[in-house]
């Protein structure tokens, strides 16, 4: 890793700490919880550990592309929420819960 | 003539196009007006290519494709026109334009009107194709063409089983005389590599096959010409082949298809002349159908039975006089018999549209005052059949019978000559029973007895005109028109038999008068026992020869004895192997595979959970195991 810049008061690597930190739980929270909205929540946080990664690198190589992204990322972000609150709906619509381990009608 | 020849052919396809397409909603009633229209463009078309082939040595070949062009196997899509050609153009256009005329009144108010003009003028193309072709593969397209016709035609009144029976029975047949050609065809190409008839024949002249290959060849293409032409003892086909209508047994089972098998032998005459053993086999076949099939033909009841028979016998004098060297003169007695034949089927046809369908002869007699224009026509057809003088079946028939003579083959001319003398028998029989003697109809039909309208009696005429004078195309010896119009054809034939042209002896002189005698006694003795003595005789006969008469009038059991062997064989053999190796060997791999696929499903069922979660922790691993390696390795 190269050196840090001279006004980064926090090194890189803790950012990468924090990033995948947050990345593993909302990983598990994905896989692990039952309920539709924690999962749509724990998806936030691997999104938003995401974000700090980029950020961080941003700071680090002294560019701004990274930011820039980041931006998409949210938009995105708030697209994907806007989605997955209305499949949500519908989901207790039809079958009066949320429990994703209920949703198995495709088993094989 | 080049630029116009396709026109042959084309011309009745066309009118086939647009008859199906068109006619059921739009044409209807008027179907006849194309496929006459365009009979009448191919008659005059065939009389031009007629007019300028006449004298050329060479036969004229135009090529309008390439049709199979694979390796060194080089078919072209080309007709051909020479002398014999132009003589089969003329017999086709010529009596096919006036059975469809003939159609329009005998088929008037048929549901399937426009049908039946559709399938004959396609019959009409595909037999234009067949005496064309410029090769033996596109001959073959034109033989196949013409049997398919000639299967829709029988079965044409679908709704009747016997019908429909009767055309599969023709394809059938068929095809194991056309299983013999195709395997010609094939040799004929293995030994020469080309298909065309002018390098074939060079070949077969300058002696670049063995003896061996040549005979194969002769008999495999003559194994065709058995089935097409109904020779014994493919011969079972034709007289079911009558269920068809009136005028088709009159084109197709009389005039024109049937003869494509004399035509193929005809045509290769180069073939036949250098394999003298399959000459003699065309001889020995051809002899023995004519007088199988004539004695059958004395004790039939339907009508146009009788005809069907004569057909038969008719086509073996013609392989009779083939077997003897005698193109020409073969090639003449198709000429002269397809106007004669047509004629009486189609006299025939009148007389059963008057009784209002009616065709067992038993149920006829005394209708020569109340249907006069068909009895003089039909009469004028039975004298040509029976070979009097001056009609058109005197002098080809005669002449069949001179050439025999003249090759030495004493055996077949005594046969040929009995043969005439039933042929004139069983005519008259039928000429006596129809219009002599009281009618036995009941009365209902009487009274509905009716002359048949112009369109039926003005082709009928125009055949009676052309029994009459036909047979002066082809007087005996150096006189004969028709004989030397044709000798650029079979020249080579001729040179390689070392047949010469001859004069004529008083043998000749006295073979001519010993067959019109014959013939003559055949008559007197129909009339003796049909008219003078119509009660005792015939039942007199019957009595006598009761064992005889019955196994003719089975016709030799021939169907009874092809229905115990090969068709029980076939049939039985193809339920064994129904029972045996597809329910056990096709079915077993089919369901096997199956099996064994359902078995590997069953296996891997349970990794399909339904739980979203699962699959997301499938892609987490995944992708897990695929970053570490990407960084680590």
């Amino acid at each position: 890793m190269g050196a840090t810049p001279a006004d980064m008061p926090i090194p890189v690597d803790w950012y990468l700490y924090l990033s995948a930190a947050l990345f593993i739980v909302g990983a598990a929270g994905v896989l692990m919880r039952r309920n539709l909205f924690i999962i749509l929540f724990s998806l936030e946080l691997m999104m938003n550990a995401v974000n700090i990664n980029l950020v961080g690198f941003s700071r680090f190589h002294e560019n701004l592309v990274g930011q820039n992204f980041v931006l998409f990322t949210m938009a995105v972000a708030a697209a994907e929420a806007a989605v997955g609150l209305a499949i949500a709906t519908a989901l207790f619509r039809n079958r009066q819960t949320l429990m994703v381990d209920l949703f198995d009608r495709m088993k094989g | 003539m080049e630029n116009y020849v396709w026109l042959i052919p084309v011309l009745p396809l066309a009118a086939f196009i647009v008859t199906l397409l068109l006619g059921r909603w739009w044409i209807k009633e008027s179907a006849h007006w194309i496929p006459i229209l365009a009979m009448m463009g191919s008659l005059g078309l065939s009389l031009a290519a007629f007019i300028q082939i006449r004298g050329a040595k060479e036969p004229v070949v135009v090529e309008l494709w390439r049709w199979f062009s694979v390796g060194s196997f080089q078919v072209p899509f080309a007709l051909q026109i020479d002398q014999l050609s132009a003589v089969m153009l003329l017999v086709v256009s010529g009596v096919g334009l006036l059975i469809f005329i003939y159609s329009k009144g005998y088929m008037h108010g048929d549901p399937g009107y426009y049908r039946f003009f559709a399938y004959m003028s396609l019959f009409a193309f595909s037999m234009l194709m067949l005496v064309l072709a410029s090769n033996y593969l596109l001959l073959y397209f034109g033989w196949e063409a013409v049997g398919l016709c000639s299967y829709y035609l029988i079965g044409y009144y679908y709704h009747k089983p016997e019908a429909a029976a009767a055309g599969k029975k023709a394809f059938l047949v068929n095809r194991v005389g056309d299983f013999g050609f195709g395997l010609g065809v094939m040799l004929i190409f293995v030994s020469f590599g080309t298909l065309d008839y002018v390098g074939v024949f060079e070949q077969v002249s300058a002696g670049a096959a063995g003896q061996g290959v040549l005979i194969g060849i002769a008999l495999l293409l003559f194994m065709g010409a058995m089935g097409k032409s109904a020779q014994f003892p493919l011969h079972v086909w034709l007289p079911d082949a009558m269920e068809g209508p009136t005028p088709v047994s009159a084109l197709i089972h009389a005039a024109t298809m049937v003869t494509a098998g004399v035509y193929l032998v005809a045509r290769s005459s180069v073939i036949f002349a250098s394999a003298p053993a399959a000459l003699l086999v065309v001889g020995a076949i051809g002899t023995f159908t004519a007088i199988f099939a004539a004695v059958i033909g004395i004790c039939q009841k339907d009508i146009k039975k009788v005809l069907a028979y004569s057909t038969v016998s008719q086509l073996g004098y013609m392989f009779m006089a083939l077997g003897a060297g005698a193109w020409a003169i073969a090639i003449f007695h198709l000429v002269t018999h397809a106007f004669f034949k047509a004629l009486l089927f189609l006299g025939a046809g009148s007389v059963i549209h008057s009784l209002g369908g009616e065709q067992d002869m038993d149920k006829m007699g005394g209708l020569a005052k109340r249907i006069p224009a068909t009895y003089y026509t039909l009469v004028a057809g039975a004298l040509a059949l029976s070979g009097i003088f001056p009609f058109a079946g005197f002098w080809s028939k005669d002449d069949i019978l001179g050439s025999v003579w003249r090759d030495g083959k004493y055996l077949f001319w005594a046969v040929g000559l009995i043969a005439a003398f039933i042929t004139a028998f069983y005519t008259f029989r039928m000429i006596f029973m129809t219009f002599f003697g009281k009618a036995r109809m009941d009365e209902e039909t009487q009274k509905h007895v009716h002359e048949s309208p112009w369109s039926m009696i003005v082709p009928l005429v125009v055949l009676a005109v052309a029994s009459l004078l036909g047979g002066f195309l082809g007087l005996p010896g150096k006189l004969g028109v028709i004989q030397s119009f044709l000798e650029p054809v079979f020249a080579p034939a001729n040179h390689i038999l070392g047949i010469e042209e001859h004069g004529l002896k008083a043998i000749d002189y006295a073979l001519m008068v010993v067959s019109l005698l014959v013939a003559m006694l055949g008559i007197a003795f129909a009339w003796l026992i049909y008219v003078r003595r119509p009660k005792d005789l015939p039942l007199f006969f019957g009595a006598l020869l009761r064992p005889a008469y019955k196994v003719v009038y089975n016709k030799f059991y021939v169907d009874e004895f092809y229905a115990a062997t090969v068709v029980r064989l076939t049939v039985d053999g193809s339920r064994w192997v129904w029972h045996r190796f597809d329910e056990y060997v096709i079915d077993g791999a089919v369901h096997g595979v199956a099996w064994c696929w359902q078995g590997a499903g069953r296996l891997v069922r349970p990794l399909q959970t339904g739980r979203v979660q699962n699959y997301l922790l499938g892609m987490f691993i995944g992708v897990f195991v695929i970053v570490t390696a990407v960084v680590f390795l």
